[in-house]
């Protein structure tokens, strides 16, 4: 076997209410796609930040090409031929494309000279480029290929890729392998950080996986199956959700033509939305982030008034001129994305954000908050949806991801609701806790409750709703019932292919894949 | 016509001169996504040093080294209680403000009434100062005027031209992202701290040594609060600074002219032209949200732990 | 080498939200000692004369109460605004309107007033303070100007028709061009306590418009810690996406914020124009306003430590007069102290989220 090109030994790291990393080992070799699996929460992401500088351990050490090094900072590990693309793309969107690439390389400050290497690299590895467009104006997949060059002008030996595909379609996932493949075949390292198994059995030649901040093992994807890169994964089997046949009832929501401007300098504006979801259904609209989901849900949810009271219609009436605690008296409550911040005031305790939504359920006399009744509800939050955390004194910010979304989709659901409209329901959550709030949307359908979910996983649209719409460039698709379509269908869709899509009217040929 | 134009527009240019330099340093504060509130403050510091130092016999270029030195030192301690011990940006301003005020006004208790003993004076330039209009005002400046100007093109230039300005802009948008590619924003973060205290403090000077020449307590008189509208109003861009300010300049002018030329309006009325201008001017440009959200740096006043 | 750093706390802790308050006050004590060995005094003598004796007698002590009152009543309604995040500093202009307004109905009804009169200048005083900040509510509402620069430059301007009033129309006739108005009748006076017959307060210049903060403190209590509204107001400041999403109009919230703080300084203004001066004059300028919010925040937004922290700054404020008196020091000393107390407990303030830490030396 050849020395590694990256070797890690020990690696601890330790925040203030988590272990991270527990004695964590990885080795790659050059010229490897490795593979770097594990659930949310499992310690990836932070593996990645050290090995890149951005993080540093509490106990452990990196070798590189067989020599120990400390690498201290992002420059230094670029220094060694280390780069990276961020989940979250760190890119600066008030500022050019070529802007952004030259604050992560070292060397003369010569804007001109670097937007034409840039146009070399791209065209070579066929990652279409305009250096001198702002960040802002680009889509989810360009601003990926502005990642993938800054890193390819620093000639990297090896690069990091965490969690690409989370916002690409499934065709922009076939040109990425492809470049990926490009660039091993060239001699390049690769660590490939997911959770998508079929993904890593198809790209990658090795997978390390993690469970709970520890190494769990080493093995060659190629040979495994999902269910067993899944068990290992997990710990256990992979949780199976109980479908149940859908019987839809009364229109609870109706959208007819709705028009909205773009929410600040960077949104979309929604174009002539069409929409039915009845009581009884789930409804899926899937598709890429900032296609216009924002502003769609703050025209639903009512954070967003909307100047023609019909385009908005809950149970049958006029909403669009209503604001949100009117709309959430006719039945309509909300799963914000945002969970800190939004969906719960970090500081506060459980009890307290309880109080948030779900004050009008008899926590509020004369003006004053009523204490028992509060707790009381959040108890039952707690209970009902399997809540971890210490008690409903505890606040929001303490709690992992998963509880945090299992305690305010129960705040949600027990308000009774006729009409719940959920945003990314799991995104960011480990596997337990999403098979569980699946399970829990699923059934509240079945009691009668029309469900919207708009989500980027696609996997998760398929698997829990009935009728399923894309959302392009601020247009909606046609709906279609979920057993008529296909991930590849649907896939084109959100590259804004539909009758009546972006892509038809063709006015920006970035936006779709070649 | 013009003969009375041309004295407006130059005790406009005067007026205005301070408040660029305050706005100017505030600006790179704020476009590195740091909000000091401090600015009335640290002009009274500077003031201060450099009245002190004039008064004990020092030069001009020592009160100007001493007022932005005294403004650093002032910038500084909010930088450590801000960025280090990560304080609210919003109330370690108003402490800075309320302390600055505090000092000036207790040490600058035994120069109450003194007049400057050396001040700046008018340095017109030949040729270019007998230009109808524009001379009197523009080349007929003050050292310190001078300097403001050579300032404001320096700091665009910086902001615009510069990979560190880029790098100071990036972070106000997003130290997270700055961060995670290796940039250094705690340090950046200080620097323009302390650029926003040394520009403060020269702009003290300014109003000590070059304005009124004399020392009274508060001799800032408010313009350091509009200084940070002025930072607004130009919608963070060094360029609009400078308009903003000969605007201000201009009203406070206009103000003086109509009582020196004999119109009834109360001497009261007069001096509230400023700070209603202000007002005025801050609603103009906020009520364009779309305008500010595009301009303002995205991470101003959020504190940010730069640790690892 | 140890190089230290800070560590984030998995929870803020409780005891670091008592304890902080209380080094700042020791640092700033420090200080002060330093300070006075400085200039040449005796630092102990200096701190006895700042600290010790303005209060050492009952006089004394109801001074402390009467420059507290004002100071604990604006704090109170600035601490509303603080906690949704709604920076009202313009109190101070807020609090001469209140005295504008007052003054006013003392002037109009100097000599055909009745006991009516009292309470209908509270009422004024309060509209007037409230009248004056719905400026800054209105424009921060409506046009999202930023009500800190707006509340502000509000104040400069209330200084100057405060000074207008007195130098025109509203000066005493027989004060020989003095910018002050009439001393107003006894009607429009707050009544002494010791005329109410606590003789505790005999001879003291303490009245009853301390009555009016006792009665706030709890009000302002039930409100901040038990009512929905200020629950709102809190969540709005913490977590303005959150308030959106829950239905909490930002626009109810700063309107609410404003005219409680607002017309909080604006009774803090009647109970000084109707109190201790008995009349409005160009050079009231007590500066508390601004004042306020260093006891807000010394206070910790709740209303019995805004409660205690006024008493510590009105001892400041009568430590700076003694010092001009005994030791010929600038009255200034106390803005001083107060700037430095204000900026160190914002500095002690990182022990609530973090705790301070080696780097660990075997760093990768």
């Amino acid at each position: 076997m050849t020395t590694p090109i990256l070797a890690l030994r020990g690696i601890r790291k330790a925040y203030p209410s988590v272990l991270a990393l527990d004695g964590v080992d990885l080795a790659v070799q050059p010229g490897e796609i490795h593979a770097v699996l594990g659930e949310n929460g499992a310690g990836k992401s932070t593996l990645m930040k050290i090995i890149y500088g951005a993080v540093r351990p509490d106990a452990g050490t990196m070798e590189w090409r067989g020599r120990v090094v400390r690498v201290h900072s992002p420059g230094e590990a670029r220094e060694l031929g280390i780069a990276m693309v961020f989940q979250h793309f760190a890119l600066f969107e008030s500022i050019t494309v070529v802007e952004n690439i030259a604050l992560a390389l070292a060397g003369p400050f010569d804007l001109k000279a670097l937007a034409s290497r840039i146009a070399e690299v791209s065209q070579r590895y066929g990652l279409p480029l305009n250096p001198w467009r702002h960040v802002h104006e680009l889509s989810v997949g360009e601003r990926q290929r502005v990642e993938i060059v800054r890193c390819l002008l620093q000639s990297p030996k090896l690069l990091i890729m965490d969690e690409p595909t989370s916002v690409l379609t499934p065709q922009a996932v076939e040109q990425l392998f492809g470049t990926l493949r490009t660039l091993a075949g060239e001699g390049t390292a690769i660590v490939y950080v997911s959770h998508k198994l079929d993904e890593i059995r198809r790209l990658c030649h090795r997978a390390t996986i993690f469970r709970a901040g520890r190494r769990v093992g080493e093995v060659d994807p190629a040979k495994e199956t999902e269910e067993s890169l899944a068990a290992m994964m997990i710990g256990r089997e992979f949780p199976r959700m109980q479908r149940r046949s859908h019987t839809p009832g009364e229109v609870a929501l109706e959208l007819v033509s709705l028009s909205v401007p773009a929410d600040g300098p960077f949104g979309t504006p929604l174009r002539e939305v069409n929409l039915r979801v009845h009581a009884g259904e789930i409804v899926g609209i899937a598709g890429v982030s900032g296609n216009g989901q924002a502003e769609l849900l703050e025209a639903i949810t009512g954070e967003r008034l909307v100047a023609d009271s019909g385009a908005v219609r809950l149970a049958g009436q006029p909403a669009g001129r209503l604001g949100t605690t009117r709309r959430r008296e006719l039945g309509l409550v909300h799963v914000p994305e945002e969970r800190l911040g939004r969906g719960t005031v970090p500081p506060m305790s459980l009890s307290e954000n309880a109080l948030l939504t779900a004050y009008r359920h008899g926590m509020v006399r004369h003006g004053l908050v009523m204490r028992e009744p509060a707790a009381a509800f959040t108890n039952a939050c707690i209970e009902g949806f399997d809540v971890r955390c210490g008690g409903l004194g505890a606040k929001a910010q303490s709690l992992s991801g998963g509880n945090l979304q299992k305690f305010i989709v129960g705040r949600e659901m027990r308000q009774k609701p006729r009409l719940m409209v959920v945003a990314q329901p799991t995104w960011g959550v480990d596997v337990a806790a999403t098979a569980l709030i699946r399970q829990q949307i699923v059934d509240l359908a079945a009691q009668g409750v029309a469900v919207l979910i708009v989500s980027e996983d696609l996997g998760e649209i398929l698997e829990t709703c009935d009728r399923v719409a894309v959302i392009a460039g601020g247009r909606v698709s046609p709906v279609k019932n979920v057993f008529e379509t296909s991930a590849e269908e649907i896939g084109r869709w959100m590259a804004g292919m539909f009758p009546g899509g972006p892509a038809m009217a063709a006015k920006d040929a970035e936006r779709v894949p070649a | 016509m013009l003969e009375s134009v041309t004295p407006l527009a130059a005790s406009a240019v005067a007026l205005a001169m301070p408040l660029i330099l305050a706005a100017l340093g505030e600006l790179v504060v704020e476009r590195a996504g740091v909000l000091n509130l401090g600015l009335e403050g640290m002009m009274l510091l500077g003031a201060l040093a450099a009245f002190a130092t004039v008064a004990h016999g020092g030069g001009l270029v020592p009160a100007i080294l001493a007022a932005a030195a005294a403004g650093i030192l002032a910038s500084l301690a909010f930088g450590f209680i801000t960025l280090t011990l990560q304080a609210n940006q919003v109330a370690a301003g108003l402490s800075l403000t309320i302390l600055g005020a505090g000092v000036s006004a207790f040490v600058g208790r035994q120069y109450v009434g003194f007049r400057a003993p050396a001040s700046f004076e008018d340095l017109p330039i030949p040729l270019l100062s007998k230009v109808p209009l524009l001379g009197p005002s523009l080349f007929s400046l003050n050292a310190l005027g001078y300097a403001t100007l050579a300032l404001l093109a320096g700091t665009a230039w910086f902001l615009y031209r510069t990979r560190a300005g880029l790098a100071l802009r990036s972070i106000g948008e997003s130290p997270v992202v700055a961060r995670s590619l290796g940039l250094h924003v705690s340090r950046v973060r200080y620097g323009a701290v302390a650029f926003g205290g040394a520009m403060a403090g020269i702009a003290g000077c300014y109003y000590a040594v070059a304005q009124f020449k004399m020392w009274q307590e508060g001799l800032t008189s408010g313009n350091g609060w509009i200084a940070l509208a002025l930072v607004v109003f130009a919608t963070w861009r060094p360029l609009r600074v400078a308009f903003g300010a000969l605007l201000f300049g201009g009203v406070s002018a206009l103000g003086l002219y109509l009582q020196a030329i004999g119109v009834q309006v109360s001497t009261f009325a007069l001096a509230s032209l400023p700070y209603l201008a202000t007002v005025a001017v801050l609603v103009a440009i906020s009520a364009d949200q779309q305008m500010i959200r595009r301009h303002a740096p995205a991470s101003l006043g959020k504190p940010f732990h730069d640790d690892s | 080498m140890i190089r230290l750093r800070l560590v984030p706390r998995a929870q803020p802790s409780r005891a670091m939200l008592f304890v902080a308050p209380l080094l700042a006050i020791a640092l700033t004590l420090l200080v002060g000692l330093l300070v006075f060995a400085w200039l040449g005094q005796n630092p102990l003598r200096a701190f006895r004369v700042f600290f010790v004796d303005p209060v050492s007698d009952m006089s004394g002590v109801s001074e402390l109460f009467l420059k507290a009152s004002p100071l604990c009543l604006i704090a109170l309604g600035l601490a509303i605004g603080f906690r949704a995040s709604i920076w009202n500093i313009g109190a101070e202009g807020q609090m001469y309107m209140g005295g504008i307004f007052a003054t006013g109905l003392a002037i109009a009804f100097h000599d055909r007033g009745g006991a009516w009169l009292l309470p209908a200048m509270i009422l004024a005083g309060a509209i007037g303070g409230m009248l004056w900040a719905s400026i800054t509510a209105a424009l921060r509402a409506h046009f999202h100007a930023n009500e800190i620069l707006v509340s502000l430059m509000l104040t400069y301007v209330a200084d100057y028709v405060v000074k207008y009033l007195v130098f025109g129309p509203w000066q005493d006739p027989q004060a020989n061009n003095f910018p002050i108005t009439v001393q107003f009748s006894d009607n429009a006076l707050f009544p002494l306590l010791a005329q109410w017959g606590w003789e505790a307060f005999e001879g003291t210049r303490l009245n009853a418009s301390v009555l009016i903060t006792l009665a706030a403190i709890p009000l302002a209590w039930i409100f901040m810690e038990r009512s929905f509204l200020g629950f709102q107001l809190l969540v709005s400041g913490l977590a303005p996406a959150a308030a959106r999403y829950a239905g909490f109009a930002e626009k109810r919230m700063v309107w609410l914020a404003l005219l409680v703080s607002g017309g909080a300084a604006g009774l803090a203004g009647v109970s000084e124009v109707a109190g201790p001066i008995g009349q409005l004059n160009d050079r009231w300028q007590p500066l508390y306003g601004f004042t306020a919010i260093i006891v807000a925040a010394l206070g910790r937004l709740n209303a019995i430590g805004i409660a205690l922290a006024s008493l510590l700054m009105a001892l400041l404020y009568l430590g700076g007069e003694a010092v001009q008196i005994t030791l010929q020091l600038p009255k200034a000393l106390s803005q001083v102290f107060q700037g430095l107390l204000l900026m160190f407990l914002l500095g002690c303030d990182v022990l609530v989220n973090y705790r301070i830490g080696r780097v660990p030396a075997a760093a990768l």
